[in-house]
Parts: C-alpha cells; sequence; structure tokens
C-alpha cells in the first residue's frame, strides 16, 4: 500500500548530526545552485536590520518621557507632545518598510524554491530509467515535492525568522550596551543558556516524534492491511488476532504521542522561566549598581523592556534551530539529486535516419545494474530491416533489459547498440523516439483525454490523424464505443481503461509515430477476449513495413515470428525459427513442450 | 518586523498534527472550505466539544485551569513589574533602598515568570492528555468497525476513503481540543487585563477597549480574507505533486516519446502558479504583520501620552504607566491567534460526521465486537458463538450449490446458481466479467450470506457447520493474493496452528518453495514495502500456499494463478489434483481451464452449461470465451485432438 509508505529516508535522522557540521557547506551550494537567492538579499537584510530598529522606538520613548519629560518642575508638555508625535511617525513609517522587507524576502524565497523545483524535476527526466525501481521513484517524486516543501516552510517562517530575530536581537542589545553595557553583558549571560536548553529539549522532541510518527505509520499500515486484507482475515478465522493488534498498535501510538506531547509542552514554557529571570537580573543589578553608574530610573525601566523584547527572539531562534536543520538536510537531498550524474547523455548533433523499416545491430553488448553483476553478457544480435523477432525467456533472462536498450533507457556497460546502422547514442531525443517505439506492458497513459495520450506519439498531429491512426488499426468501432469517443477521459494513470484498451491506445501512439523499430511488451496478465482480438489485429496492422521485436509470453507469438531468439540467464542460447528451435530442443524444446503440454488436450 | 506567522501554528498546533508535506489523505477528503463561518458549524462544534468533554472531563478541565492560570500569571507579571517600579525602581533613583527590597523584586520577578511556565506547562500537557486520549477512542471505536462491518459496507466505501477516515478524520476531528483551552484562557486574559488596567486607572482601560478589539478584528479578517487564497495553495500543491507523480511513474513513457521537455514546461507552468499564489499570500500577510504590531505600538505611545497627563494630575503613578504599557505589549500576541479555534472547528465538524458515518455501518454478526478472551494467545477460534452444529463426513467431500441468489445495491448479481462438485473433483469456473463468478467466491468464503439458497459442503448446509470446521474445510486463495507485511511464515499461517512441514508441504505444493529459500530468510523473510518485494506470480503462489496450508479438503481459488507464467501455473494445479481435494477453479486461460474435470460456464448470474471441455465446445458462447485469449491454441487444439 503505496498509502502508507512515509517516504522516509533512513539516513534523515542520523544526517542530522552531520548538517551542523556541514550547514555551512549546504548553504554554500545552495546559494550556488539558486542565483536567485542572491538578488538584493543584502538590501533586503538592510531593510531588515532597520526595521529591527524601529523596535526599539517604544522603549526609547518612555525612557526619553520618564528622564526628560518629567523634569522637577513637573511636565514638558512641548518635549513630550513632540517625542509622542516623532514616535508615532517613525512607528508607522517604520510598519511600512516592514511590509516592503518581508515581501522582499518572500518573493525571494518563492523564486528560489520555483527554479530548484523546476530544475530537479527537469533533471530527474535527464537521468538514466536503468535504475528506477518504484521506491527510488517514491524517493524522487519526494525530492521535488516534500522535501522541497519542507524547504517553503522554512522560507516562509524559519528562514525570515532567522533574519528578523537575529538583527532584533543585536539591535537590542546594542541598544542596551548605548544605554548601559553592563546590563547588556547579564541579559546575554542569563538568556544564553536558552539556546542549549531548548536544543536539549528539542532533540528529545525530535525522537519522540520520530518515534510517534512510526508508530502512526504502523497503526495506519495496520489498519489499511486491515481493509485490504478483510476477506482474508475474515476467511481464515484472523478477526480476533487482528482486532488484538490493531488495538495494541493504537495503544502504542497513544502512548508515544503523549511522550512527544511531554517535551511539546515543556518547551515553549522555557523562555518564560529565563523572560523572569533575566528581567529580574537586571532589576536587581540596575537598582542596585544603576544609581552609582549614573543611570537615570527611567533608562532602566527602558532597560527592562528591551529585555523583555529581546527574550522572545532567542526563544523562536531557539526553536527554529530544529526546523533549520530539517530543512538543510532537505537542501542538501535536493542538491544531491541536481548534481547526480546523468548517464544517458543526449549527443550535440543528432544523426539522422532514412524513414522506413530499420536493421538492428546489438554488438558486443554487456550491461550490469551494479557494477560486477551484469545480467547480459556480450549479447550480440543482428536483425535485419523488416523482420518480425520474438525474443522468449523466462523472468529475469535478460530479455526485458534488452528492450531498455534498444530505446536507450540506459546505455550498455560495454559494446553498442545500433540501429539503422547508428549508435543509439549519435541519435537525438526526437528522433530517437521517432524511430525507436516502445509500446509497454502496462500501457502507462495520462491524466488527459484519448485524443491527446495519442498524440503525445506525435505532437503536432491534428485531431483527424489522431481519429486515423486509430482507424487505420481497425480501432475506429472501439473508440466510438466509448462514452465520449477520442475525447474520453483516460484517468488517472489510465486507469478509466483496462489494461488491454490501455494498450491498443499505445499501439495508436504508436502508429501515429510510424517508428522504423517497433519493440512490443507483451502483456502477462489476461485480457479480456474482445479487447484480446482487438489487439492482435491491430498489432499485425502496426507491425507491417517495421521492424518488430516482441518480448513474447505466447505461443502463439512466438510461432508468428519470422524468427525467435531466447535468452537464458543473460546470454542468447538458441536463435532460429520456431520451427527449427522446436527440433533442436533445449531451452526453447522446455518450454514448447509446457507450452504444448498444456495447451493441446 | 516579527516573522510569528507560524507562531500560530507553533503555538497551538504541536509538530505531528503540522502538515509538513501535501497528505496524499488530505486529497480523498479534502477539508470543506466554505463551511467556514456558518453559525451552524459554530453550534456544531460546540455540541463536538461537549461531546469530547464528557468522554474524558478529567484532564479537559485541568487544561482549562493551565489556560486560566496563565492569563492570571500574565496580568500578575505586569502588576509586578508596575509595583517593582514605583517601590523599587524609583526609590533606588530617588531616596535609595535597602538589599531586601532588592531581593523582594528579584523573587517576585522570577516566581511570575516560572508560574507563567508552569501554567503553561499545564495546559498543553492536559490539552495534549485530551487529545489523545479521544483520539485513541475514535480510533479504536473505527479499527472495530472495519473490523465487523458486513462486506456490503466495503463495496460502498472505496479504500482510500475508509484510510482517510481512520486517520486524518480522526487526528481533524480532536485537532481543536488543542486551541480551546487556549482561547478560553485569552478570553480570561481580556477579562484580567480590563480589570487591572481598570484599577490602574480607567483612562488606560479605555485606550485598550479601543486598542484590542481592533487587533482581533483585524486577525479575524486577515483569517477570513486568507483563507480561500491558502486553500488554493493548497491546491496547486496538489497539482504540482499530481504531475511529478505522474510524470515520473510515467518516466519510461515520457522517455520513450521524447516527452522530457513538455512535461518539464508543464511542471513549470504548475510551480510558477504556485509561486505566484504563494506571493500573493505574501501580499497579504506583509500587509498584516507590521500591522499587528504597529498598532499595540502606537496603543503604547498613546499609553504614555494619557499616562503623562494622568501621572501630573495625580491620577497614577509611574508604576501604573510601566505596568499598562508591559500589559500592552504582551496582549498583543494572544489576540492574534484567538481566531484559531474558530479556524479548526468547521474541519473538525466535517471529520467528526464523517467518522460517525462509517461509525453508524452496521455489524456482521459474526465478527462482531465481543469482549475478547483472547489474553490467551493462540484460541483465535470461533468468532460465532457455537449454536448447535452437523460434523462433516469423512473423505473427499462435494461441494452443492442450490440454488443460490444474491444481490447488493439493488441487483440480483447471482440468479439461482446450482451445481455441484463431486467429491475430489477439479471444476473449472468460467464466465465473462460480471457473470458473478467472484460474488460466488465471496459465498462460498462465508464471506456473504446467499439471499436465498443453500451450498452444502458433504451434504451438509454451511450455515449448519461450525464456523471453525467450516474454515478449516473449505480453503479460499483470492484474485488479489494480499500479504501482509510480515514473515513469508506469518502469512501462510495467520494465527492458526500450522507446523513447519506443513508451512514446507504448501510451498512446495504451489512451487513456491524454490525463490522462497532462495530469499534472505527464507520462509521468515518479511514481506512488503521494506522488506522483500515479490513479484505477482510470486505473491500469488505464496497466497496459495496459505490456502493449501491448513489441509483443506475443499480449495477455491479465485484466479489465483494469473500472474504465474502458463507454464508454471499448469504444473501447480496438475500438483495440487491429488484426488482427495475437491477443487473450485476460477480461470481465464485455456491452458488451466482444460486441466479441470469439468467445467461450470457462467452467464449473467446463471449457469449456463456444466460438462467437459470437449463437450462444451458445441457452445459457440463458450468457444468464444475460452479462445480470446489464446485463440491459435484452442483451434489447434480442435484441429489435432489430442496428438502432441
Amino acid at each position: 500500500m503505496s498509502v502508507v509508505e512515509p517516504e522516509v529516508d533512513d539516513e534523515e535522522v542520523s544526517s542530522n548530526d552531520l548538517v551542523d557540521a556541514t550547514a555551512t557547506e549546504v548553504l554554500r551550494a545552495g546559494v550556488r545552485a539558486s542565483p536567485e537567492l542572491r538578488k538584493g538579499f543584502v538590501v533586503s537584510v538592510t531593510f531588515a536590520m532597520v526595521v529591527a530598529a524601529g523596535r526599539l522606538v517604544v522603549p526609547v520613548s518612555i525612557q526619553q518621557i520618564l528622564d526628560r519629560g518629567f523634569t522637577s518642575d513637573g511636565p514638558d508638555w512641548g518635549f513630550i507632545v513632540g517625542a509622542c508625535i516623532a514616535a508615532y511617525v517613525a512607528i508607522m513609517v517604520l510598519a511600512v518598510l516592514d511590509r516592503v522587507t518581508l515581501l522582499r524576502l518572500l518573493t525571494t524565497a518563492e523564486n528560489v524554491l520555483y527554479g530548484l523545483r523546476t530544475r530537479a524535476f527537469a533533471h530527474v527526466h535527464d537521468l538514466s530509467l536503468a535504475h528506477h525501481s518504484e521506491t527510488k521513484r517514491g524517493v524522487l517524486v519526494a525530492r521535488v515535492t516534500s522535501d522541497i516543501e519542507v524547504l517553503a516552510q522554512f522560507a516562509s517562517w524559519g528562514a525570515i525568522s532567522w533574519v528578523v530575530n537575529l538583527t532584533l536581537i543585536v539591535v537590542a542589545i546594542a541598544a542596551l550596551a548605548v544605554y548601559q553595557w553592563q546590563l547588556a553583558l547579564i541579559v546575554v549571560v542569563v538568556l544564553l543558556p536558552i539556546v542549549p536548553a531548548m536544543r536539549i529539549v528539542q532533540k528529545r522532541q525530535l525522537r519522540a516524534y520520530d518515534n510517534h510518527r512510526s508508530r502512526v505509520a504502523d497503526t495506519l499500515s495496520a489498519i489499511s492491511e486491515t481493509i485490504g486484507g478483510v476477506r482474508v482475515l475474515r476467511s481464515y478465522g484472523a478477526v480476533r488476532r487482528a482486532r488484538r493488534e490493531l488495538h495494541e498498535s493504537i495503544e502504542k501510538q497513544y502512548r508515544t504521542q503523549l511522550v512527544a506531547r511531554f517535551y511539546f509542552a515543556i518547551m515553549f514554557p522555557l523562555s518564560d522561566l529565563f523572560s523572569g529571570l533575566a528581567l529580574a537580573a537586571v532589576v536587581g543589578v540596575g537598582v542596585w549598581w544603576g544609581p552609582g553608574w549614573g543611570m537615570a530610573a527611567g533608562t532602566l525601566v527602558a532597560a527592562v523592556f528591551i529585555t523583555n523584547l529581546i527574550v522572545q527572539p532567542v526563544a523562536e531562534i531557539g526553536e527554529v534551530l530544529d526546523q533549520t536543520q530539517t530543512a538543510l538536510a532537505g537542501w542538501r537531498k535536493v542538491l544531491d539529486l541536481l548534481e547526480e550524474p546523468v548517464e544517458v547523455a543526449e549527443p550535440e548533433h543528432s544523426a539522422t535516419l532514412a524513414p522506413g523499416a530499420l536493421r538492428v545491430d546489438v554488438e558486443g553488448v554487456r550491461f550490469e545494474y551494479e557494477p560486477g553483476r551484469p545480467v547480459l553478457h556480450d549479447i550480440d544480435l543482428h536483425i535485419p530491416a523488416g523482420a518480425n523477432v520474438a525474443v522468449v525467456g523466462e523472468t529475469g533472462s535478460g530479455k526485458s533489459t534488452l528492450a531498455k536498450l534498444l530505446c536507450r533507457l540506459a546505455d550498455p556497460s560495454a559494446g553498442r547498440v545500433c540501429v539503422g546502422g547508428v549508435d543509439l547514442r549519435d541519435l537525438g531525443r526526437t528522433e530517437r523516439a521517432a524511430a525507436v517505439r516502445l509500446v509497454p506492458q502496462d500501457g502507462f497513459l495520462f491524466d488527459a483525454t484519448l485524443v491527446d495520450n495519442v498524440r503525445y506519439g506525435r505532437p503536432d498531429a491534428t485531431d483527424d490523424e489522431v481519429m486515423e491512426a486509430f482507424r487505420s488499426l481497425g480501432l475506429a468501432e472501439w473508440v466510438e464505443s466509448l462514452p465520449e469517443g477520442v475525447n474520453t477521459p483516460a484517468g488517472e494513470r489510465g486507469d478509466a481503461l483496462s489494461v488491454g484498451e490501455r494498450q491498443l491506445v499505445a499501439l495508436a501512439r504508436a502508429e501515429l509515430a510510424d517508428p522504423g523499430l517497433l519493440i512490443l511488451d507483451e502483456a502477462t496478465s489476461s485480457v479480456d477476449p474482445e479487447t484480446e482480438r482487438r489487439l492482435s489485429h491491430a498489432l499485425a496492422t502496426l507491425a507491417e513495413g517495421r521492424t518488430t521485436i516482441s518480448i513474447a509470453h505466447r505461443l502463439s507469438t512466438a510461432e508468428a515470428a519470422d524468427r525467435v531468439v531466447v535468452f537464458d540467464a543473460g546470454r542468447i542460447v538458441q536463435d532460429g525459427t520456431h520451427e527449427q528451435l522446436v527440433a533442436e530442443g533445449g531451452v526453447y524444446g522446455g518450454l514448447h513442450r509446457s507450452w504444448i503440454g498444456n495447451t493441446r488436450t | 518586523m516579527s516573522a510569528p506567522t507560524h507562531a500560530q501554528s507553533d503555538e497551538l498546533v504541536p509538530e505531528d498534527e503540522t502538515p509538513g508535506s501535501p497528505d496524499p489523505l488530505e486529497a480523498v477528503n479534502p477539508p470543506l472550505e466554505s463551511a467556514d463561518e456558518s453559525a451552524l458549524s459554530i453550534s456544531l462544534g460546540a455540541k463536538l466539544i461537549v461531546r469530547f468533554v464528557r468522554m474524558h472531563p478529567g484532564p479537559f478541565v485541568l487544561s482549562i485551569i493551565g489556560g486560566v492560570g496563565w492569563a492570571a500569571m500574565i496580568v500578575a507579571a505586569s502588576i509586578v513589574l508596575g509595583r517593582v517600579t514605583d517601590e523599587v525602581i524609583e526609590p533606588a533613583f530617588s531616596t535609595g533602598i535597602d538589599g531586601g527590597t532588592v531581593w523582594w523584586a528579584v523573587g517576585a520577578l522570577v516566581a511570575v515568570g516560572a508560574l507563567r511556565g508552569l501554567a503553561v506547562v499545564v495546559r498543553r500537557w492536559f490539552g495534549s492528555v485530551t487529545e489523545a486520549r479521544m483520539q485513541r477512542s475514535l480510533r479504536s471505536a473505527v479499527a472495530d468497525r472495519l473490523l465487523s462491518m458486513p462486506m456490503g459496507s466495503y463495496r460502498n466505501r472505496p479504500t482510500g476513503q475508509l484510510l482517510a477516515t481512520s486517520d486524518v478524520d480522526v487526528t481533524t476531528a480532536t485537532q481543536m481540543l488543542m486551541p480551546l483551552p487556549f482561547s478560553l484562557g485569552v478570553i480570561a486574559l481580556v477579562v484580567f487585563s480590563l480589570a487591572s488596567l481598570w484599577s490602574a486607572d480607567p483612562w488606560f482601560a479605555l485606550v485598550a477597549v479601543l486598542l484590542f478589539p481592533t487587533l482581533a478584528w483585524l486577525s479575524r479578517y486577515y483569517t477570513t480574507k486568507v483563507h480561500e487564497p491558502a486553500a488554493r495553495v493548497q491546491q496547486k500543491l496538489g497539482r504540482v505533486s499530481a504531475i511529478a507523480h505522474e510524470s515520473f511513474d510515467g518516466a519510461m513513457v515520457v522517455k520513450t516519446l521524447a516527452r522530457e521537455e513538455a512535461e518539464s514546461d508543464r511542471f513549470d507552468a504548475a510551480s510558477w502558479d504556485l509561486a505566484q499564489e504563494r506571493i500573493g499570500l505574501a501580499r497579504m500577510t506583509s500587509i498584516f504583520e507590521p500591522l499587528i504590531i504597529m498598532l499595540p505600538n502606537l496603543g503604547m505611545v498613546t499609553l504614555l501620552l494619557v499616562g503623562a497627563a494622568r501621572i501630573e494630575s495625580g491620577g497614577t503613578t509611574i508604576g501604573d504607566l510601566v505596568q499598562a504599557v508591559a500589559l500592552f505589549g504582551w496582549l498583543a500576541f494572544p489576540m492574534r491567534i484567538v481566531g484559531f479555534l474558530f479556524q479548526s472547528m468547521p474541519r473538525a465538524v466535517v471529520s467528526i460526521a464523517r467518522v460517525d458515518d462509517l461509525l453508524a455501518e452496521p455489524e456482521d454478526p459474526a465478527y462482531a465486537t465481543t469482549p475478547d478472551p483472547a489474553a490467551t494467545p493462540g484460541t483465535d477460534h470461533s468468532d460465532t458463538p457455537g449454536t448447535v452444529t452437523t460434523p462433516l463426513p469423512e473423505g473427499p467431500l462435494s461441494l452443492e450449490l442450490d440454488d443460490v441468489r444474491f444481490g447488493f445495491g439493488g441487483t440480483e448479481v447471482l440468479r439461482g446458481v446450482s451445481f455441484a462438485a463431486r467429491p475430489g473433483e477439479v471444476l473449472a469456473l468460467v464466465g465473462s466479467t460480471g457473470s458473478g463468478k467472484s460474488t460466488l467466491v465471496n459465498l462460498l468464503a462465508h464471506l456473504d450470506r446467499p439471499t436465498s439458497g443453500t451450498i452444502r459442503l458433504g451434504g451438509v448446509d454451511t450455515d449448519e457447520l461450525d464456523p471453525d470446521e467450516l474454515r478449516s474445510a473449505i480453503s479460499v486463495a483470492f484474485q488479489e493474493s494480499y500479504l501482509f507485511a510480515r514473515s513469508i511464515a506469518d502469512n501462510i499461517a495467520l494465527g492458526r496452528r500450522v507446523s513447519e512441514e506443513e508451512t514446507e508441504r504448501a510451498l512446495k505444493r504451489s512451487l513456491a518453495k524454490g525463490f522462497v529459500e532462495e530469499l534472505p530468510d527464507g520462509s521468515g523473510t518479511v514481506v512488503g514495502e521494506r522488506g522483500v518485494t515479490l513479484s505477482g506470480g510470486q505473491r500469488q503462489r505464496v497466497a496459495l500456499a496459505r490456502a493449501l496450508a491448513g489441509s483443506p479438503r475443499v480449495v477455491i481459488a479465485d484466479d489465483a494463478t494469473s500472474a504465474v507464467d502458463p507454464v508454471v501455473e499448469s504444473q501447480i494445479l496438475e500438483t495440487l489434483r491429488d484426488g482427495d481435494t475437491t477443487m473450485l477453479v476460477v480461470a481465464h486461460r485455456l491452458s488451466t481451464i482444460t486441466l479441470a474435470d469439468r467445467i461450470v460456464h457462467m452467464r449473467d448470474g446463471r449457469v449456463r452449461a456444466v460438462g467437459t471441455h470437449r463437450e462444451l465446445l458445441d457452445d459457440p458462447d463458450y468457444v468464444a470465451l475460452v479462445t480470446a485469449y489464446e485463440r491459435d491454441e484452442v483451434l489447434a487444439s480442435a484441429g489435432e485432438d489430442g496428438s502432441p
């Protein structure tokens, strides 16, 4: 059940500690990868500092009014009103500047994220497909969605919080130092432990949440297994056991949730405690030694208010530290993805191919997914133009890998694959797609109408041409039987159609592109009778005048081919016509015997 | 300037509930966006709160005490600060003070800080306990219902929806339990503050009365205003991730069609949309945030002006002024998030409605929640209390269906099905999609009960059999071959007493022994997301081994080998046919069909014909059905007439 897979990499937890050391590296690499980040950043930070200074308007006004407004002869109204008007104006002007700054910072963040996201996406499609397993795909999707989303969350809060709070702390401490440097020193000394104290709680909280999250995932998988496996559970009498396990799992989730919430409960109030301590220290020291230092009462009151201003930002920075780490880890993952080398590089100038059927030459090809473990050994295969070849063999014999190499989803580790006399590596993307067409087993369709899905085979085709493609394959009647004809939506991944019908669309797509080499990956699963008849007819029509290589699972396909190539353990073990191979025996003989034995009674 | 956009979510929604990434479940059950302000949802929300409080009153009351205590401590802190100003700071710079007074000031400031922190701890902790207990209660109720509701209820509810209800909806429904004590605390804070300001100087209270409603209104206005754009951002984010999913899933097609650039364009456009939408949101945020900081600051300067006049007239002291200014500073933050409760309420109401809807499903008496005596493990028997039962005869069993009918959703799927399998016979069940084969399998597995008609096993009506005996006599291998994320051996035993030898034998019979032995831990290997992933055919063979493990006397295979190579499939079926086991095989492939002794041909919920393959070949409808997949073969078979 993919729903419950939390797409968590195991590296994530352990990498947290690593990130501390490499935070600057990630930052540097991140800035390099995102030129958008540098644009106007210095100006934004300068603005932020001015705005932060604006937060001092109220404490300074208090100090001024208390110390200078109230003279021994009573209040100096000229000064008080003047000071207040100045304060009003300053507060409003700075609010406008605040808006400008905030918008600048947030816009920069969005531009950076947009750039990162789109570059990562494009890069994924440039990577070789050889290693794309289902899990790997999930990870890649996570890179351009949730990992970048973590960054986005960080950008809209954590990153801004760093800029804003750090400048606020610096400015406030500077102001305090101007009033009385000893007080600034005391505040720094008292508040400094907040950060490590919060770090300690936070680390435990993080661990507790990790723990909780895996329990949540456990419960969710238990529930999804209950739903998905309900028939099995009931017919095998395992309901009571399932119930017990489900309740255990819910109970565990509850307990881990409470542990995590405990840290949550004590985390933030730490700042209340420290704020009390800092105020007490400032007041205590101020009243005891202040008069001796020549301070005025108003100055001390201002110092109290400034201290109040500092506590909150320090606590907030303590809080975003963790988010910062997660964001840096996510950022690094995205950057790593961008740095993954493109193995299947496109040539600068594409060779061209003559139209019509293409010959295929596979010369000394070896292929390994993992170094040292080849799945294809020294394959030599020459197929004349226009031939119809069936490739057979057991699962894992290497026949599907050959199909991948023929349409250059990966490059061979050694040797070369030539189509129409040209090395596939010398053919550009578009030329290759036009000349070589793979019709995959599952017939993946995009969530668009049939006509658009077919047009993906040749983007400039008109609706009429698409319809013509269906018609020439004898599929016009089928298309018309669909609820909205060619405009029927295919649904997510083509779910609105059956497997067989999806293949029909894939065939029409291939017909439209008019390739010289057709590679068919035959479906193994059963297809309903009507569709099956349409498929075989369409296939026969499509194959005319082209070189066709079928990864065959059926006897009929092998029998109908001009030539059968038998794969076993990554090598070609037999090659000839069906009749020859049957006579020869060997691997094919075995396959054929069981085919025949089981189908002809 | 400040960046407290998230202070909202941070103060009220603990990390485990903050949506970090687009949630696939959220997409299935999207929260109702429009119901936001309706008075209806608020009254429903109030009802929901009462219901929750009734379920777990203790911790809830404590959390409210924490919330109110916190409010009291904030006001207390401002009072302390005011007193300290008048009685410690002022004298210190004029007349001088003694050490004891200083210590009094220091102690009081530390104490109010610490108590305020403590109140927050109490509020958060007991709020969390309330929420967690609520979630546990709801989750358990949902889980029980999933286990006990009849199969018919499953047919009406998509899996994704069920999952979402048991996870996201339960969480969302209870999510207002955290903001609730906080919001009550804020209300207390307003009351306490006004009282303390009034007693300090009524003019201060007047400034507050002008300022704070403005703040609350502004914050409410902003929350309402960003609601839609925020929902649009979520939507666009969903679109971005849908494109990524689709595009990467179809990476092979994208590559073979050279559509990389077109895909990138598509993704760029969606990402650009998302970025623009977010910048639009930032535009609102960047007006709101500075305003919300500016207003209290303006208020504080006004206080200074008013205060100066009042001090001159002797109506108030500098300490009172300091107290008021400090309180203004502390009030600003809570005022802006008090609306959070109202924001989470409509979602909670919608979610609880979905949970309740699921809980309203009936229970199938056979699986109803009974007090669990299973503290003793391994006694996983008799899901139904035993009534009078008839034992099964010895030896191979016959299987007879007599005018069996079944329907759901108003349509009759089985319209009187009758046929019989002789003891030890292998029957193939064929028919086009929708002919009722899988429904029939559900009835045979006793998952559904026929509307009328009887199913007899060894001559005994299955309704009169002990459910345990029935289960051990009939084993079903289902089409979808569901494997649980545990070891292969566990998957085969499923809590039954199955010895290691039996497991081995079952694996051997389903031709799964070979590949299972090659797995890292053999039959101890865990299958599933994190473990080894098996191919479709391998999964089916393990599921088949499960069906064979209890030494059943009747095996029903519902297209259970469709993903297995035809050659292997035939070998498996050949080994299963031992003369003692009666078998009913739902089949599509000709190679499978021809292995059966006789074939039951179903059409439109009825049996069209029963006979050997050869006999049925006279029926063109049958021929069309079974020849579709491998036409060549059947033609050859008819022509060559048995010669190899």
